[in-house]
């Protein structure tokens, strides 16, 4: 099951003002850095929906990196105190779903921190990488081996489709 | 004359409360008793599982199945009633959703049958006995189910053709599907039997919530007196609302208490206390981190209380990293 | 709905540029093409050397054409610097251009990863994660809103001046907003200017009379904007005007109210002076001020103060009756199109140097002061003096006092190797002093100034090459007593030396202006990690911000001399009006919408709109945004708890086929 070439991968959600760009600062200084995370852009970090986070992990992420501007300094005015006050709440969810704190990490990254982004991926996948892979899609399969494999009728329940993939 | 149609009651991890939700449809139950031809209710009526073995696949009309997925019996019926049924309806918040059985997958096995048979205050258990799936005695053999690891929701192990959510499903909910289903006038398959809005659409206390609500803090109903026509949320309390389909006509708002989410959320939503996670804390009423930690302290359990119904459909599921264990014979 | 073809069928084009060798050098750019192709819906997909290039625009077209794409995705650089000119290509090929998506594996890949097998992976997830997105897209149309002509120009030194005159010129009305009394900024006080010496008086005092009449210029001093709301075209500003307790309209400027104060003798340190000279309560900043009008300082005037006063000043001005001690602060709503900020620097405190000895020596000066002294209109007519009056018989320049400094300030301030070198040579010219200049290196990169540095060296003045250690009156030697002396490693001749003047300058750097921070959060723009302003690039958009509308020039954006500020403002004033007369702007389409059949009226969302873009539509009691005036942040879309409002451009549905993208490829 533990496999040595096992890689943490990071879904990495960035606000297109600070962030998205602080990224950009950080490939035009040529700084290089982890390549365990993939930005997915968003116009604001106050557009995260938790859902996205939950979604993320449960397709397979082993962390979940969330990037926004700097309290105070949001483009937008006042999105990334919304993504704060959700993030408290979703961090604490997160504890009491058994997701260890260092694999949901909400920063503050203005967009001319092009060093920071690379400080900050670096910091976490090293840490994530201590801690293992979450691999929930493969538990998923593994739970799903309690129940007795039985023909079923037209239709295979969704659970079971996932198993196969 | 035609045969009338068969339908069929099975009830799996469940408290009853949808049994009693048929019941309660009250007089209008022996309309439905006319109509059709219930071939098995096990609250209700006599049978055995050999009489639904016999019967050829497809010939119930519907099967209306409430209660979670939690041990191997209750899954070896749940797809046996799914190859005799045409229609296999999800009756409940359990079928549904996984319902308040569902918050069990917070454990793992071994932690929930330690406690209830062993470290339960109430519990005198010197032997440590544990539940046997098979125990001979005197010759004869006893068996039990297995304990699943995970609690299920339907459509996590069969293929369901419909869901009347509730805990229970309202009689009228429950009327207006079965009659759908006699008159063969329903939704595409996979549906929720109930209205795809929020359920502030129904309540009555919508008009009095404010359009500039913040939270300064959260209190929860056995703190507060409630005001019975005043918006729960304007109120401080965490109401499940805004995040749960309508169907139920307010019927916990109308008795002074917050609606807890048990329709589930609408079709647009993957998951529901995600949701209501993120309308909630977006509208607390602070910029500084140590008061929103103090605001959010006011909601103690965000998995018992925004999942409460729902954690077995939500994207997580289980808590991470738990053991799926073999079934053992001995603790 | 999703599509073009009539089966409903995504038909998608794929291209991945090699952008020469930047992405190609590290990810294998044919692989992922090739590993793209095998997706469902992948019609075409190619691998390029230059997509953005007039060539590589063209096979986008020619494949919409001949493949019947509905669908483009482009792997390349950052959105920010091609997306728009991809989306042209996709219009111009006859497909909608928000059909189109782009992938960062440049930027975001290949010029920050080092290994090609992980850079390759990373690409090929992120080109997939595209392909699983852009399916959801659908055909979208630009919105357009129109643009407020007048203009807002906040800060009058010689940036802004030169911003205002250029678009009123062109016939722009610009608001000119100053914070000081006068405009005129930091230039007003320097005597000469660098390379051609002439006088800073002469070329400046002009450019401010020609702010003062001109009709399309409205000319407020002593103001502050204290508020900013809405958007590019459509700003609405707030200006709080202090109160001077003199109607600029009435005064005339004869100063005769001075001359009456009850103070017999200045007694306040004149701030143009640098502290040099002293001042009354009631003052004009300095002859040439404009407006040329006197300004009563509210914490120095007994009348403001205590209400006890003989008002003389009143008396004398009986026939004008300017004065008015009733005046109160006003704030004044401005509607603008475009705002450009030239707020200038502050200087670098000397004190935060303490082996300098500024501060501790009354003869170790700034650059400023010295200025001040050699302008024949300053505190000393001319004169170059020692505080005991005695004119300095050697002088010495210490550079880059708080520049290229790891302790204090990292940057080069620019201006100060010329400034220096011109002060150097004033010195000279008024004193005959023996002038001795400490440098690191000598910066003088313009037009004219290595020739100027030539000069310097003709005229006498030494320079010692090495960072100066340290200050100090101890005598060692007989020749040092009564002096200062400079400790410092001259390193082209290889010893530490001790060099005795009467007089030290300092060359201070330039820092940004000390509330930079709320300026900037007023503006909604960004500072760069050494705090001055932040431009949307620093070699294609020196002078854009990144919020549209908002422009920066002169030294708020970065040290730089004269000639420098006016080109940014030049530039700056260009870019304003080619929005101003292009007339509109294009919204981008990325704004959020209620679904009103799914929307059950909970009004979660209504508090959560900065712009206030969300309300209660009293017939339906559901909630309705204003597309106008939405900007697309996305918060209220994550927040409503029932999916009821979605998001052009970044719906659920394509954000999280973009995570399954990600994450399906292992």
């Amino acid at each position: 099951m533990s496999d040595p070439n096992w890689q943490p991968r990071i879904v990495a959600f960035f606000c297109n003002w600070c962030t998205y760009t602080a990224a950009d600062l950080a490939g035009v200084s040529r700084i290089k850095y982890a390549s365990n995370a993939c930005v997915i852009r968003l116009m604001c970090s106050g557009r995260v929906d938790p859902q996205f986070i939950l979604d993320a992990l449960a397709k397979g992420a082993d962390g979940v990196l969330i990037g926004g501007c700097h309290p105070g300094d949001c483009h937008y005015g006042e999105g990334n105190y919304k993504t704060m006050r959700r993030f408290q709440m979703l961090r604490r969810l997160l504890r009491d779903m058994g997701i260890e704190d260092q694999r949901v990490r909400l920063e503050w990254i203005s967009a001319s921190e092009g060093e920071r982004v690379k400080t900050v991926i670096n910091d976490m996948v090293e840490q994530v990488r201590a801690l293992g892979p979450l691999n929930l899609p493969q538990h998923r399969a593994e739970w799903d081996g309690e129940m007795t494999s039985s023909t079923e009728p037209a239709g295979q329940p969704a659970e079971q489709e996932a198993a196969h993939a | 004359m035609p045969d009338k149609p068969k339908i069929g009651f099975y009830w799996c991890a469940s408290c009853g409360g949808c049994e009693e939700a048929v019941v309660d449809l009250a007089e209008d139950i022996l309309g439905v008793v006319e109509a059709v031809d219930i071939v098995f209710w096990p609250v209700a009526m006599d049978f055995k599982k050999k009489h639904i073995e016999a019967m050829p696949d497809g010939s119930i009309v519907a099967t209306l199945l409430n209660g979670a997925i939690r041990t191997s019996e209750q899954e070896e019926m749940a797809r046996m009633l799914r190859r005799k049924s045409r229609y296999l309806i999800a009756y409940g918040a359990c079928a549904q959703l996984g319902g308040i059985p569902s918050l069990a997958n917070q454990f793992s096995r071994e932690q929930l049958l330690r406690y209830v048979y062993q470290e339960a205050p109430t519990v005198v258990n010197e032997a440590k006995t544990r539940p046997q799936t098979s125990f001979q005695n005197n010759g004869h053999t006893v068996t039990l189910p297995e304990f699943h690891n995970v609690v299920r929701a339907l459509d996590q192990v069969v293929d369901v053709d419909y869901y009347i959510p509730g805990c229970p499903p309202t009689p009228k909910i429950t009327k207006a599907a079965i009659g759908a289903l006699l008159e063969g006038k329903l939704p595409p398959k996979g549906s929720v039997l109930a209205p795809d809005m929020a359920l502030c659409d129904q309540c009555p206390r919508r008009t009095s919530k404010p359009t500039d609500l913040g939270f300064p803090k959260f209190k929860r109903p056995h703190q507060v007196a409630l005001d019975p026509n005043l918006c729960l949320l304007a109120q401080d309390i965490v109401c499940m609302g805004p995040a749960t389909r309508a169907g139920c006509e307010a019927v916990c708002p109308a008795g002074n208490m917050p609606c807890t989410g048990c329709f589930g959320p609408t079709s647009r939503v993957r998951d529901q206390g995600a949701k209501i996670l993120s309308s909630l804390c977006s509208n607390v009423a602070s910029k500084d981190e140590k008061e929103i930690h103090d605001v959010l302290a006011g909601i103690p359990d965000p998995v018992g209380t925004f999942y409460r119904y729902g954690l077995g459909k939500s994207l997580l599921r289980r808590k991470a990293n738990l053991p799926v264990e073999p079934a053992k014979e001995t603790p | 709905m999703n599509t073009q073809n009539k089966n409903g069928e995504v038909r998608i084009g794929f291209y991945i540029c090699h952008c020469g060798m930047n992405i190609a050098g590290v990810v294998d750019c044919p692989s992922v093409a090739q590993y793209i192709a095998k997706l469902p819906g992948v019609v075409v997909s190619r691998d390029y050397k230059y997509m953005c290039s007039d060539p590589g625009q063209e096979l986008i077209r020619q494949d919409i054409r001949e493949h019947k794409l509905n669908r483009v995705v482009v792997a390349s650089c950052s959105p920010s610097l091609h997306e728009h000119t991809f989306r042209n290509a996709v219009e111009s090929g006859g497909l909608n251009p928000f059909y189109f998506q782009m992938v960062n594996i440049r930027e975001h890949d290949s010029w920050v990863h080092t290994d090609r097998a992980q850079a390759t992976a990373k690409a090929r997830a992120l080109a997939r994660a595209a392909i699983s997105r852009v399916r959801f897209h659908r055909a979208l149309e630009t919105t357009r809103a129109p643009i407020n002509p007048d203009v807002l120009v906040v800060g009058g030194g010689i940036s802004g001046i030169h911003a205002a005159t250029t678009m009123a010129n062109a016939g722009k009305k610009v608001f000119l907003v100053e914070r000081e009394p006068s405009i005129g900024g930091q230039m007003a006080k320097f005597d000469k200017t660098f390379p051609t010496l002439d006088c800073a008086a002469c070329i400046l005092t002009p450019k401010m009379s020609a702010v003062r009449s001109h009709k399309n210029i409205t000319l407020w001093t002593y103001s502050e904007v204290v508020k900013v709301e809405g958007y590019v075209g459509n700003y609405t500003v707030t200006v709080k005007r202090k109160p001077r307790y003199v109607n600029e309209d009435l005064c005339v400027g004869c100063l005769e109210c001075i001359q009456a104060c009850v103070f017999k003798e200045p007694k306040f340190a004149d701030e143009f002076n640098m502290g040099l000279s002293k001042r009354k309560p009631i003052y004009i900043p300095f002859t040439q001020a404009v407006p040329p009008v006197v300004v009563i300082d509210p914490e120095r005037c007994l009348q403001v103060r205590t209400g006890k006063c003989k008002k003389t000043c009143l008396e004398a001005c009986a026939d004008r009756q300017a004065i008015d001690f009733t005046q109160k602060e006003e704030l004044v709503e401005i509607k603008v199109g475009n705002i450009i900020i030239a707020t200038g620097f502050k200087l670098f405190d000397a004190k935060r140097i303490p082996q300098y000895g500024y501060g501790l020596y009354p003869n170790v000066i700034t650059a400023i002061e010295l200025e001040r002294f050699v302008t024949s209109s300053g505190p000393t007519g001319g004169e170059i003096v020692m505080r005991d009056g005695h004119h300095p018989k050697s002088v010495g320049f210490i550079l880059c006092v708080g520049s290229r400094d790891m302790k204090t300030n990292r940057w080069c301030s620019r201006t100060c190797c010329m400034h220096s070198m011109k002060l150097a040579q004033l010195v000279r010219e008024h004193t005959d002093a023996d002038v001795t200049v400490f440098y690191m290196d000598i910066r003088a990169p313009g037009k004219g100034y290595e020739e100027f540095y030539d000069k310097s060296l003709k005229e006498g003045i030494q320079f010692v090459r090495g960072r100066v250690a340290e200050v100090t009156d101890w005598a060692m030697a007989p020749e040092e007593e009564g002096k200062l002396v400079i400790r410092v490693e001259d390193t082209l001749a290889g010893f530490v030396r001790r060099v005795p003047v009467d007089m030290i300058v300092l060359a201070t750097g330039m820092e940004p202006q000390a509330d930079s921070q709320e300026v900037r959060r007023l503006f909604n723009m960004s500072c760069g990690s050494e705090g001055w302003f932040l431009e949307k690039h620093p070699k294609l958009a020196p002078v854009s911000t990144f919020t549209d509308g908002v422009f920066i020039a002169g030294c708020c954006q970065g040290p730089k001399d004269i000639p420098d500020s006016i080109a940014q403002a030049g530039a700056a004033a260009a870019e304003a009006m080619a929005l101003i007369d292009k007339g509109y702007i294009e919204q981008e389409p990325n704004t959020a919408y209620i679904v009103e059949a799914d929307c059950s009226g909970c009004k979660s969302c209504i508090p959560l709109c900065p712009y206030t873009a969300i309300s209660l539509d009293d017939a339906t009691q559901k909630a309705k945004i204003n597309e106008a005036l939405c900007k697309g942040c996305g918060t209220c879309v994550a927040a409503c708890p029932s999916g009821s409002i979605r998001q052009n451009l970044f719906e659920d549905e394509e954000i999280f086929s973009e995570i399954e993208g990600v994450l399906s490829y292992v």
